[in-house]
């Protein structure tokens, strides 16, 4: 964890209810992809965690949802403000789990798959992605993960872009790929869990609501096997074989 | 050249603190997360994640709720149990705060209370037991001893029984009249006092009509507490007689001179920890400019 403050260098609008931020500062304090940063806004007690969707030495680059005020504030931020940033947040993903991989995202749990597959990619992996959304008017980021040299498919509840119905709907077979990574709604990961043979690795990320973002506040925990973890240190990303589902 | 005093030096309850700032219970964990980014050893003490006899896992999530100037938290008391706070937590603090640390007790039962301080008094680094007689997330138990003079007393009588050590005890301030129960437990043997615990609050989710909080309530804590904090610190300190401890939003060094101008020996800091973890630095940082702006010479002077 490092903080630092972080200068807005973009925040635009880039689907219906999301946006892209660009921040000019340390990029290193993100050590993997997956983690996130928890921003503190003005007039606003607790800090807002949104996960990396890119980070390089001098910029991090995040998506967000506006989800409540908070969010909303965000948007009429102009470039030129300056943000206090905790960065580097959260365990992430580990890219070397996987010769075949396979990421899975769900609306804006999309953004932190993206770092995910620049690393693949960049480790000679060939990358399989499947992006679910709403519709067509939601959907973003298809075009940034095809430039990568991912294969990309789509899936969209009212089938206006992709194939209609959910991700696991346009899931490839299970023969193609050795692990699966993924990040999105809750409903979606447990789908998934149902979905992929149970023989195949998994690395899930997941959302909850936060006090600290950093470990200390105990406000995030759930229960794993054997024992419970903070989602916002020991996750998000929780191994499959570790998920206790129910609660 | 003259020896140089400490100007931030106080004592607790016989205990010499290199300055007055002690992070809160619950918002510090057992130091861990703190000692990555900074060498803990600059703070007064710190009081640690309240500790029950049993394991706990906590309350289900969301356990957390933003509030105007604060936040609501229902975490319940998650904490490994004792014997493994003492086989695990206390070891590896050792090796990364080397002054006496303050331990937080819990319970559900006059012989919890009794069974958890017993086996921590006997621990070479915990300098203080912070009782705590007032968490308002968990149901039997907690809070109930500290909003009864009688209870607390009992509570407070059976813990000095079995310990050596100071025992300060931790008040709600979800109470009609915090002063007699301040005054209860000061006559059962309490070594000090330390207030406020959460005050008990709720939000509601506009979208699905539903608390937003899995335990429905949770206490408040934060700026916005302080003032409630600052006048309950003020009334206890001129009724006992023994140290007191502030706390309740204390955010910045100029909070914790208005705490020890009410009466407080030392303060804690709570939610603050959890927005900015270099808090509690910045406030012993910026102690000395804010003693200069306000004539203060040493923070000793100011108590009483």
């Amino acid at each position: 964890m490092k903080q630092g403050i972080y200068t807005i260098k973009e925040n635009k609008r880039i689907a219906d209810g999301i946006w892209k931020m660009v921040l000019a500062g340390d990029g290193t304090a993100v050590t993997a992809p997956g983690q996130f940063i928890n921003i503190k806004l003005d007039g606003r007690f607790l800090r807002r965690p949104i996960s990396v969707h890119d980070a390089d030495d001098t910029s991090i680059t995040i998506i967000y949802k506006v989800l409540g005020r908070g969010t909303e504030d965000m948007t009429s931020y102009a470039p030129g403000k300056e943000l206090d940033v905790l960065a580097g947040l959260g365990n992430g993903f580990d890219p070397t789990a996987s010769e075949k991989p396979l990421l899975i995202g769900g609306g804006v749990g999309i953004p932190p798959l993206y770092l995910l597959a620049k690393k693949l990619i960049a480790a000679g992996r060939s990358v399989q992605v499947v992006l679910g959304f709403n519709a067509k008017e939601d959907a973003f980021c298809i075009g940034e993960f095809e430039a990568l040299g991912c294969k990309v498919s789509v899936a969209s509840l009212d089938g206006s872009l992709g194939v209609k119905g959910f991700v696991t709907d346009a899931l490839p077979s299970p023969d193609t790929y050795d692990c699966f990574y993924t990040c999105g709604p809750l409903p979606m990961l447990r789908a998934l869990d149902g979905a992929i043979p149970a023989g195949i690795p998994g690395q899930l990320s997941f959302e909850e609501r936060m006090g600290c973002g950093f470990g200390a506040c105990m406000g995030c925990t759930v229960p794993v096997k054997g024992g419970y973890k903070r989602i916002c240190k020991d996750g998000p990303v929780l191994a499959r074989e570790e998920i206790v589902w129910e609660k | 050249m003259g020896e140089v005093t400490n100007r931030l030096a106080v004592d607790l309850c016989g205990i010499a603190l290199d300055n007055p700032v002690i992070p809160a219970s619950g918002t510090f964990g057992y130091g861990r997360e703190f000692a990555e980014v900074y060498d803990i050893n600059i703070l007064g003490t710190f009081s640690f994640k309240g500790t029950t006899k049993d394991p706990r896992l906590g309350n289900l999530t969301p356990r957390i709720a933003e509030t105007p100037c604060g936040m609501l938290n229902a975490v319940g008391l998650q904490n490994p149990g004792v014997d493994k706070v003492i086989e695990e937590e206390l070891p590896n603090l050792a090796k990364i705060f080397h002054k006496p640390v303050m331990a937080n007790v819990s319970g559900f039962s006059v012989d919890d209370y009794v069974y958890t301080c017993e086996k921590l008094d006997q621990q070479p680094q915990v300098g203080w037991l912070e009782v705590n007689i007032s968490c308002p997330n968990v149901h039997g138990g907690g809070m109930s001893f500290g909003t009864d003079p009688a209870a607390a007393a009992e509570v407070t009588r059976a813990v000095k029984a079995v310990t050596a050590k100071p025992v300060i005890v931790k008040l709600s301030p979800n109470v009609t009249d915090i002063v007699s129960i301040a005054k209860a437990c000061e006559d059962a043997g309490a070594d000090g006092i330390s207030l406020i615990n959460t005050l008990l609050g709720m939000r509601i989710d506009l979208k699905t009509r539903r608390p937003i909080l899995a335990n429905t309530t949770g206490g408040l804590s934060g700026p916005a507490v302080f003032p409630v904090a600052l006048r309950m610190v003020y009334q206890v300190a001129h009724a006992v007689s023994v140290p007191v401890v502030g706390m309740g939003g204390v955010t910045t060094a100029e909070d914790v001179l208005e705490m020890m101008m009410a009466g407080a020996a030392a303060v804690e800091v709570g939610a603050a920890n959890l927005v900015d973890p270099f808090a509690c630095k910045k406030i012993i940082e910026d102690l000395p400019a804010a003693m200069d702006k306000y004539g203060i010479s040493t923070l000793s002077e100011l108590k009483g």
